[in-house]
C-alpha cells in the first residue's frame, strides 16, 4: 500500500527580551543555577506577575512576519500540572484568546512553492530545568530559565514529508532571526520543536492517529526522527497493528526513539483565566507602530541583493537566510565596497573556516569589517586573492587588529615595480633558454598555455607577490 | 492611653505628650498581659516594635515627621513582613519568612508606623470563625466561648481588646466586615484595585482585597492615604486619583440617599440584628437622609457563585505549597509524588483542602462550563444589580452578618452553615465594590455591625456616612466589660 505522511509543527521560540515575561529578572544564557531567578520566578507567597510589554512587542512583530491576524484582546490563563521546575504550579499561558491569530509561511519544496497555514501563536512563559545528573538519587532544579517568555507556534497539519517540515521549520528560523526576536541558538534550547506525525493510506481523507515527538532542537535531529517515526508507523500499519497516541523522545546520539506518556496518562489541565493579569488590550495603532518596526524579512532582502548587488539568486538566498549572515555580509561589503567579493567570500572562505573550527558565524574571530579591510586591499590590487586568504588566516589567528597592519607585517604587497620584475624575468630567461627557444618556435595558439610555465616561475621567484597583469605584459614583451 | 482614638494618639505622638517607645511599649505590656485569653497575635514582634518606636521618636524629634509617625499597629499574618515568620495560618507557611515586605507593610513602616506584631486568622483566610487557624481560634474579646469571626479574626480581637489601635486585614468574602461585626470594631474593605494586592498571600486573587480595621471611622480615615497607593507591582491595581480620605468626613447627610435592599432582610437574619439595623437607619433619616427601597435581585446567587469561582482561584494559587522551595515538606520522602502528596496532605488542614478539591473540581474537563462558566456569568449579573442600584442612591446600607457571634464549634460540622455567614457580604466582592462595617448595636451582650457599600471607590462618601452616625451614638466606643 501507498501511504501519506501528514505532518504538523508546535514551535517553543524563546523570545530575545532582555527580562523575563513576568518578572524583571535577567534572560541571558548559561549563568550559574538560580542566579536569575527572583521571588516572582519562584513564586514566593503574595508575589505576582506584571506582563513585559518587550515581549508584546515581538509577538505582534512575528504575528506580523506570517502574515496572521494579530488578537486585539488576548487573555492569559493557567495551566495547572504539579512539576519541581513549575514553581507556581500552573504555566501561565494562552488558550482561547492567543495574540497571534491565523497566518502563513511559504515553502520551496520540489513541486514549487507551497503554503503551510499557522492555526495560531501564544505567548507564555518557559518552566525551569530539573538536573538529573550530578546529583546522586535526586534530581536539581535550576530556575534561571523559568519565566523566560516564548512564543508557541502551532502549525495545521500542512507537510507532507521530513523534507518539508524542516524546510518549514528553517523558514520559521531565518523569520525569527530576522525580525531579531530570538537569538536562533538552537543548541541552547532558543527554539525547540514538537513534531505532530501520522500516516495514511494514500487518497485517504481521515487523517491517522497521530504521535508527538518533543523537544527536537536541531533540523538535522528532526529530519531524523520523522524518517524514523514514519517507518515505524507504516510498518506497525502493515503488520496489522494500530498507532496509539503517545508521546515520543528521540535521541540523537543513539538514533532512537522512545514513548515518553501515553494519552491515557495525560493531565487535565483545567485552564482558567488567570486573575493576576488583565486582559492585553492592542489598539490599532500599537500594531500600526510595530508594523513601522519591521526590519526586512528575507525574501525582500534576497531581491534586493539581486537587484542592488547584482548577486545569483542562489547566492542571495544563502546571505539573506538568517540577520547574522545578512549583517555579516553587508558589513563586508559596505567596508570594501566590493559586494560580489564579499558575498563569495562569506560563502566561500568564511563558512568553510567556520566548519572547519566547528563554530558559529556570530563567534567568528574575524569580523565583518576586518574581512572588509582584506577586500579593499584585494580590489585595489595591494595584495593577491591569495594573500587575502592569508591575511584572513592571521586574522583568525589574532595576530593583528587590521589587514593593513598584517599585510605590512607580513610584507605581502603586490610587488609593482618594474624594475624588480624585469630583474626576475631576465634572470628567469637566462636559466631557462631551452623552454624560450621552444616558446619562441611554437605556433601561436599554443603559446598562451606554454606562458603559463613562466608566470609560474616568476611568480614562485616574486613569492607570490608580482602584481600578475604587470608581469604578464613584461613577459610577453621580453619572449618575443 | 490605649482607650484614646487615633487622632488624639497622633497629637500625642507629634506633640510629644507621649514618646512611640511609651506608646509601643503600654501595647506590648497589654498583649502580654491579655492576649493568652484571646490567641489574636500568632507573631508578637516586640524588640523590633521597640526599635522602630525610637526611630520614630528620633524623627519626631527631629520635626516634619509623617502624621502616623509612632503610631502602633497590627499587620494581618497574610502579609509578608521581610524577616518576620508570615505563616498564612497555616502548618505550611509555619517556618517561611519572607525576604521581601508587602507593599501595604512598606508604605506604614516608611511612614514611621510601628508593627506590633502578626495578628491570627483562618488558615489561609479561608473561614468566618477563625477556627480553622493552625494557632487555634481567637476568642472574641465580649463573648470568650464565641468566635471573633473570620478569616481577619486576630486583627478584629486585638482591636476590640485594644492590644493595638488599628490592623490592617484582608476581606475575600467578608473577611473585614464579618469580624469586625462580630467584634464591635469598624472594618474597611476597598474597591477592588485600590489596594496593592503585592506581598498579600493569594486565596482568591480576583476577589481579594486588603483593608483597614479600626474603632471608628475617623480612624480609618487617618489610617488610609498610607494604605492606599499605585503600585505598579500589581498588574490589578488602579491608578485612580486618591483624595484626602479625612476631608469629606464632617459633610452632613442631607440629601443623601441610602438604599436598602430587601433581599438582605429576609430569612435568617437574627431579629435583634434587625432591630440594631432598621434602629441606625432611622438614624439616618434624623440626619437627613432619605431610605430608598431597593431590589438586588440576583443577591441569592452571590454564595454560589462565590463557592465556585473563590475554590477554583484557590486551587491554583495554592499550588506553590508543594514542598520543593519553602514551607513545610513531609519527613524523609520516597519519591516526587510521595513529597507531593504528604506535604499537602500534612501541611494544610480541613478546611483548605476541601476549598483545593472543590476549586480543582469545578474547573476539570466536562465541568467547567457548568460551574465555573456559569458562575461568571452570575458574578457579572450580581454585579449589574449593583450598577443599576447605585443609578437611584449613594450608598447601599443593611446588615453585615446574620447574628451576632456565635459559640465554638457549632458551625464546624457544616460547611453550608458557615458558608451563608457571609451571605451579606460576598456579593460586593464579587462586584468589586468597597464595603464597610460598623457597630450598630448589641445583642444578649454581643456586637452586631452595620453594613454601608458603596460605589467604585467611593471610600470617601462611606467614611463621611460612618462618621456622621458616629458622632451621634457610641457603639463604636463601647468595649468589652473584661478590657475596661
Amino acid at each position: 500500500m501507498e501511504w501519506e505522511t501528514v505532518i504538523g509543527l508546535e514551535v517553543h521560540v524563546q523570545l530575545a527580551t532582555k527580562s523575563k515575561i513576568f518578572s524583571g529578572s535577567s534572560t541571558a544564557f548559561g549563568a550559574e543555577p538560580n542566579t536569575q531567578a527572583c521571588a516572582i520566578d519562584l513564586a514566593m507567597p503574595g508575589t505576582l506577575p506584571v506582563a513585559n510589554a518587550e515581549a508584546f512587542r515581538m509577538a505582534v512583530l512575528f504575528g506580523l512576519g506570517i502574515n496572521a491576524k494579530i488578537n486585539q484582546h488576548s487573555v492569559f490563563e493557567r495551566k495547572n500540572y504539579f512539576y519541581p521546575d513549575l514553581p507556581k504550579g500552573y504555566q501561565t499561558t494562552q488558550l482561547a484568546e492567543p495574540i497571534v491569530g491565523p497566518g502563513f509561511l511559504e515553502i520551496e519544496t520540489a513541486q514549487g512553492v507551497k503554503q503551510v497555514r499557522i492555526h495560531h501563536a501564544h505567548l507564555e512563559e518557559d518552566a525551569g530545568k530539573s538536573l538529573h545528573e550530578d546529583f546522586h538519587g535526586m534530581s536539581g532544579i535550576d530556575l534561571n530559565r523559568a519565566g523566560t517568555p516564548l512564543i508557541e507556534v502551532v502549525s495545521e497539519p500542512d507537510m507532507r514529508n521530513a523534507e518539508e517540515a524542516v524546510a518549514f521549520a528553517k523558514k520559521l528560523h531565518a523569520l525569527v532571526t530576522a525580525l531579531e526576536i530570538c537569538d536562533g541558538e538552537m543548541s541552547q534550547g532558543s527554539m525547540r520543536f514538537d513534531v505532530n506525525i501520522s500516516v495514511r493510506p494514500k487518497g485517504q481523507e481521515k487523517l491517522g492517529t497521530r504521535t508527538e515527538t518533543k523537544n527536537l532542537n536541531s533540523f538535522k535531529f528532526m529530519d531524523e526522527a520523522i524518517e524514523l517515526e514514519v517507518e515505524r508507523q507504516i510498518s506497525v500499519l502493515e503488520s496489522g497493528g494500530v498507532i496509539t497516541q503517545e508521546t515520543r523522545l528521540y535521541n540523537g546520539d543513539t538514533k532512537k526513539a522512545r514513548s515518553m506518556r501515553s494519552k491515557e496518562d495525560s493531565n487535565d489541565y483545567r485552564y482558567f483565566p488567570c486573575p493576576d493579569l488583565l486582559p492585553v488590550v492592542l489598539d490599532d495603532a500599537y500594531i500600526e507602530a510595530v508594523r513601522q518596526q519591521m526590519p526586512e524579512l528575507p525574501a525582500a532582502k534576497a531581491v534586493r541583493y539581486q537587484t542592488s548587488f547584482g548577486l545569483p539568486a542562489y547566492d542571495a538566498g544563502i546571505l539573506s537566510a538568517d540577520s547574522t549572515t545578512a549583517r555579516y555580509f553587508e558589513t563586508a561589503a559596505a567596508a570594501s565596497g566590493q559586494p560580489k567579493l564579499a558575498a563569495n567570500w562569506v560563502i566561500g572562505e568564511v563558512s568553510a573556516q567556520l566548519n572547519r573550527h566547528e563554530i558559529s558565524l556570530q563567534n567568528c574571530p574575524v569580523s565583518a569589517d576586518q574581512l572588509g579591510g582584506i577586500l579593499q586591499r584585494i580590489a585595489d590590487n595591494t595584495i593577491t586573492a591569495k594573500s587575502g586568504k592569508t591575511v584572513f588566516d592571521a586574522l583568525w589567528q589574532g595576530e593583528g587588529q587590521t589587514a593593513d597592519e598584517i599585510i605590512a607585517a607580513k610584507g605581502l604587497q603586490v610587488v609593482s615595480d618594474t624594475g624588480a620584475l624585469e630583474k626576475i624575468i631576465d634572470d628567469i630567461i637566462a636559466a631557462n633558454s631551452a623552454q624560450v627557444e621552444s616558446y619562441r618556435a611554437a605556433p601561436d595558439d599554443k603559446k598562451a598555455k606554454m606562458l603559463g610555465f613562466f608566470t609560474g616561475q616568476a611568480m614562485k621567484a616574486s613569492k607570490g607577490q608580482a602584481n600578475p597583469q604587470q608581469l604578464n605584459a613584461i613577459l610577453l614583451a621580453k619572449l618575443q | 492611653m490605649h482607650n484614646l482614638s487615633i487622632a488624639q494618639l497622633i497629637n500625642q505622638l507629634q506633640t510629644k505628650a507621649v514618646s512611640s517607645r511609651e506608646l509601643t511599649q503600654h501595647f506590648l505590656n497589654r498583649i502580654a498581659q491579655l492576649d493568652p485569653g484571646y490567641n489574636s497575635f500568632v507573631t508578637v514582634t516586640a524588640e523590633q516594635a521597640l526599635a522602630q518606636a525610637d526611630a520614630a521618636d528620633a524623627r519626631l524629634a527631629q520635626g516634619n515627621a509623617p502624621d502616623l509617625c509612632g503610631l502602633p499597629m497590627a499587620h494581618k499574618d497574610i502579609f509578608c513582613t521581610q524577616g518576620v515568620r508570615t505563616s498564612c495560618g497555616s502548618k505550611m507557611l509555619d517556618n517561611f519568612i519572607p525576604p521581601y515586605s508587602a507593599t501595604i507593610v512598606e508604605n506604614y513602616a516608611a511612614a514611621g508606623v510601628v508593627m506590633l506584631g502578626k495578628t491570627n486568622m483562618d488558615e489561609f483566610a479561608m473561614g468566618s470563625s477563625n477556627e480553622t487557624s493552625y494557632y487555634g481560634p481567637v476568642k472574641n474579646p465580649w463573648a470568650t466561648h464565641c468566635v471573633p469571626g473570620g478569616s481577619s479574626g486576630g486583627s478584629a480581637a486585638c482591636v476590640a481588646a485594644r492590644l493595638a489601635p488599628a490592623a490592617t486585614a484582608s476581606d475575600t468574602g467578608g473577611s473585614i466586615r464579618q469580624p469586625a461585626s462580630l467584634c464591635g470594631i469598624s472594618g474597611l474593605k476597598p474597591t477592588y484595585g485600590r489596594i496593592s494586592r503585592w506581598g498579600m498571600i493569594a486565596f482568591a486573587s480576583s476577589l481579594d482585597q486588603a483593608g483597614l480595621m479600626a474603632r471608628s471611622a475617623e480612624d480609618i480615615a487617618l489610617l488610609l492615604n498610607t494604605l492606599t497607593s499605585f503600585d505598579a507591582k500589581d498588574s490589578t491595581c488602579v491608578d485612580h486619583p486618591i483624595p484626602d480620605y479625612r476631608a469629606d468626613l464632617t459633610k452632613p447627610l442631607n440629601g443623601l440617599r441610602i438604599g436598602v435592599p430587601v433581599e438582605y432582610f429576609g430569612e435568617g437574619l437574627h431579629a435583634g440584628t434587625a432591630a440594631a439595623v432598621d434602629a441606625a437607619l432611622k438614624h439616618y433619616e434624623s440626619l437627613g437622609a432619605r431610605l430608598v427601597s431597593i431590589s438586588l435581585p440576583h443577591s441569592s446567587l452571590s454564595v454560589p457563585a462565590y463557592y465556585v469561582i473563590a475554590p477554583a482561584e484557590c486551587s491554583a494559587n495554592l499550588s506553590r505549597f508543594d514542598g520543593v522551595r519553602y514551607g513545610y515538606r513531609c519527613k524523609d520522602p520516597q519519591d516526587l509524588e510521595d513529597l507531593y502528596r504528604r506535604s499537602r496532605a500534612e501541611g494544610f488542614g480541613d478546611e483548605v483542602k476541601r476549598r483545593i478539591l472543590i476549586g480543582s473540581y469545578v474547573l476539570s474537563a466536562g465541568f467547567y462550563d457548568a460551574y465555573y462558566s456559569q458562575a461568571q456569568k452570575a458574578r457579572r449579573l450580581i454585579q449589574q444589580d449593583f450598577v443599576s442600584a447605585f443609578q437611584q442612591v449613594d450608598i447601599i446600607l443593611g446588615p453585615t452578618s446574620p447574628s451576632p457571634a456565635f459559640e465554638f464549634g457549632s458551625k464546624g460540622q457544616d460547611p453550608v452553615a458557615m458558608y451563608l455567614e457571609d451571605i451579606y457580604t460576598i456579593a460586593t466582592n464579587l462586584a468589586g465594590l468597597p464595603g464597610m462595617s460598623i457597630p450598630c448595636g448589641l445583642v444578649d451582650g454581643k456586637p452586631v455591625g452595620l453594613q454601608l457599600i458603596g460605589n467604585y471607590f467611593a471610600e470617601s462618601l462611606m467614611l463621611n456616612v460612618a462618621h456622621q452616625y458616629q458622632l451621634g451614638t457610641d457603639f463604636h466606643t463601647l468595649a468589652p466589660a473584661a478590657i475596661s
